[in-house]
């Protein structure tokens, strides 16, 4: 990949992981809270329905990984598969378009409920 | 003390090890135990070494399976016991016996543009360069450099991308990227880019772990992966 591609990339890489740093901070203490509560799925359902804060935070965290993961993956699987860079940076794409595909299903059952 | 059994590699990629016994004396260094070897028992053994001072770059071989400088290298600290294994460093052609073909190795401190490019003539007068200025602290950390390999051989990113720089290479780049006397930026920011450049390091600091004159670089690599993103985010690697 040409030089400034690479560089923007890592860029991209970086920021997302920036985000994802506190998005998964925030979700994790999320869970603990949910599940040290005793909270049932119901229960949750009721406080996120209609909540557009979560559906809001949720979104951006499926979009820091639809822009994260597939850069590392198409690494691991150039590195480690030997796969051709092409080939694998597209398969790595098509894998983040079903990340963003099953997250915002997630977030559009987690606000409708 | 009981002597040493030493297995030495013989041969190119087709070889094995042979095995040989060598008297343990005080302070005896592993470059010491290749040097009998030769002098005494295989004066066909092939390997490399000048300056025997840590100062060359020329000695590192793989030793019980971890690449060093052999010439400031204790037995007494890495022998397991009575036995040494010395090899040829890794993810290098093998020459013959301990020697690798490091042209690869250097060819890749050019293309990472190692060279100085400065705009001085002699009838300049000398540059100025601050000791303390930020930019000549980061040079000075990775400016002792001999060259010796170990990082290279250390380095599995090597190993799973062969066009990739290496850690010795990328370091050479960011000293001079930090040199202000330096006038081939442009040029040298898009020669460490990109899949064989700076973006493949993994950050795993093996280089780091295993340098013998303690430089770092990996923290070399990550300047390079900041300064190569600032400057395509601005435009200024070219090919947008």
């Amino acid at each position: 990949m040409q030089a400034a591609a690479q560089a923007r990339r890592w860029y991209r890489q970086r920021i997302s992981a920036m985000v994802l740093a506190i998005c998964v901070l925030v979700h994790l203490a999320t869970i603990v809270y949910a599940v040290r509560s005793g909270l049932s799925g119901e229960a949750l359902l009721a406080r996120t329905r209609g909540n557009l804060a979560f559906a809001a935070f949720y979104a951006v965290f499926v979009l820091a990984c639809a822009v994260h993961v597939p850069i590392g993956l198409a690494r691991i699987a150039e590195e480690w598969l030997g796969v051709e860079s092409r080939t694998a940076d597209i398969a790595a794409n098509l894998f983040a378009l079903l990340l963003v595909v099953l997250g915002f299903t997630a977030v559009y059952a987690m606000l409708r409920g | 003390m009981p002597p040493l059994r030493v297995s030495i590699w013989r041969g190119r990629l087709e070889g094995g090890f042979v095995d040989y016994e060598v008297p343990r004396q005080p302070s005896q260094t592993v470059l010491d135990v290749v040097t009998h070897v030769q002098r005494h028992l295989e004066p066909a053994l092939a390997y490399r070494y000048a300056c025997r001072v840590g100062m060359c770059g020329s000695c590192a071989m793989s030793v019980n399976g971890v690449a060093r400088w052999t010439c400031r290298t204790h037995v007494a600290k890495v022998a397991d016991g009575d036995r040494l294994e010395i090899a040829p460093l890794a993810n290098l052609p093998v020459v013959k016996d301990l020697v690798t073909d490091m042209r690869e190795f250097f060819d890749k401190w050019a293309r990472a543009k190692g060279q100085f490019k400065g705009d001085r003539t002699r009838s300049d007068d000398f540059a100025r360069v601050d000791p303390a200025s930020p930019q000549r602290r980061l040079a000075d950390a990775g400016v002792e450099c001999i060259g010796c390999g170990v990082c290279y051989a250390s380095c599995d990113v090597v190993q799973w991308r062969p066009d990739f720089l290496g850690p010795a290479a990328l370091n050479r780049a960011w000293t001079l990227v930090n040199d202000e006397r330096d006038r081939a930026q442009p040029a040298r920011l898009r020669a460490v880019a990109g899949d064989a450049g700076c973006h493949a390091c993994h950050t795993q600091g093996s280089c780091v772990e295993r340098c013998p004159k303690h430089i770092a670089p990996t923290a070399a690599i990550a300047g390079l992966k900041r300064v190569t993103a600032r400057a395509a985010v601005r435009g200024e690697l070219g090919d947008a």
